[in-house]
């Protein structure tokens, strides 16, 4: 909505703690003004009642069916940019390697530096380039699994766009979603972020190797995790430490 | 801002809707969305403002209703708001529930034609 500023602000500059609020939302249902008079009786109106993501869902519905069929097993990875996605899975892909067969896709807007990352010996690799979407939807991972080889793939490793916002409407077809908080993001990004914590089967809380070294609050990060997200398994670890692992690689056994 | 792509597929919708009934404009969109859904409500409005030019929808009005989110607490057999101080706590026994009645809705409801 455009906004002309009238005036210059003649509040006080506040005392030291205080916060001067400025509240964009919306103030609720405000009558529009239709454009145009209308004939009596010319307007119709039907009622729809459709879901707008009803196309995704679809589509994740097909994924998830597709993969369930070959004995696959996906996990959607989603985080803020920079919060460990691709260290987390290198170091898992490293364990698991001759142990149980894996297979990745990886969202990004621009670049295939991810998927390079995590090349190695034997594992079907694929980057989708999304060229500015912020997250991936159920179409794109439709698109990754016809180009990725998947035969006798037991694991697949989405990781998705680094947003906290726009991944978390979108269904992929996966079978957990998983949440990525690194120590640094601080402890209250899942107040700031609910929807993506409360969708999340799974929390990790990474880059605890630094924690200490960055006064990280880790008993207010832990509750206020349960708060936004009381279903999700917590897990505590570092990716590149190795710290926290075995639970971590033991939940993902359990999958299988 | 997966907000526009959003508002694309409910105005291809509302368009596929209006020549279906062989009305000519569209002159209300009724949309509702829920506190959890990862939409926010703002942003979704402005995608409406830059796509609706040059449709059938021009000048339409786009009403977007949001929905509360409703949590249960099987403790206390009750449903509560979760709220942005509290979330799923509930404010009876503070337990932290993970039942979401309501919140994630993201539907086109109803639209009003010429």
């Amino acid at each position: 909505m455009p906004h002309e500023i009238s005036k210059p602000s003649a509040a006080k500059i506040p005392a030291r703690g205080d916060v001067i609020l400025v509240d964009v939302r919306d103030p609720g249902d405000v009558p529009p003004t239709p454009p145009g008079d209308a004939l009596p009786g010319a307007v119709r109106t039907v009622d729809l009642q459709v879901r707008l993501l009803d196309e995704n869902d679809k589509r994740a519905a097909e994924n998830r069916a597709f993969l369930q069929k070959r004995g696959i097993r996906a996990l959607n990875f989603v985080s803020s940019p920079g919060a460990g996605k691709t260290t987390l899975l290198e170091r898992t892909l490293d364990a698991f390697a001759g142990e149980v067969r894996c297979a990745v896709l990886v969202g990004d807007l621009e670049t295939d530096n991810d998927a390079r990352r995590l090349r190695r010996e034997g594992l079907p690799v694929a980057q989708i380039t999304t060229g500015g979407t912020c997250h991936l939807d159920a179409a794109m991972v439709a698109r990754g699994l016809e180009a990725l080889p998947l035969d006798r793939v037991r694991l697949l490793f989405v990781e998705n766009v680094g947003n906290l916002v726009c991944p978390a409407s979108f269904d992929l077809g996966e079978n957990r979603r998983i949440t990525l908080l690194a120590c640094t993001e601080g402890e209250d990004k899942p107040l700031k972020y609910p929807p993506i914590f409360t969708s999340a089967h799974a929390v990790l809380l990474n880059k605890i190797d630094i924690a200490a070294a960055i006064g990280f609050d880790r008993a207010a990060a832990l509750a206020n995790i349960r708060r936004v997200a009381p279903q999700a398994e917590v897990f505590e670890l570092s990716a590149r430490t190795g710290e926290g692992f075995d639970r971590w690689l033991a939940y993902l056994r359990a999958l299988l | 801002m997966h907000e526009l792509g959003i508002a694309e597929s409910a105005l291809a919708l509302a368009l596929a809707e209006t020549k279906k009934a062989g009305a000519s404009r569209v002159r209300r969109i009724v949309i509702r969305v829920g506190a959890l859904s990862g939409v926010d409500p703002e942003a979704l409005n402005f995608a409406f403002v830059a796509i609706l030019p040059g449709t059938a929808a021009e000048g339409a009005t786009v009403q977007i209703d949001p929905v509360a989110a409703v949590a249960y607490c099987p403790d206390c057999q009750q449903d509560f708001t979760p709220d942005t101080d509290h979330f799923f706590e509930c404010p009876t026994c503070g337990r932290l529930c993970a039942t979401i009645k309501q919140g994630r809705e993201l539907d086109l409801m109803r639209l009003e034609m010429l």
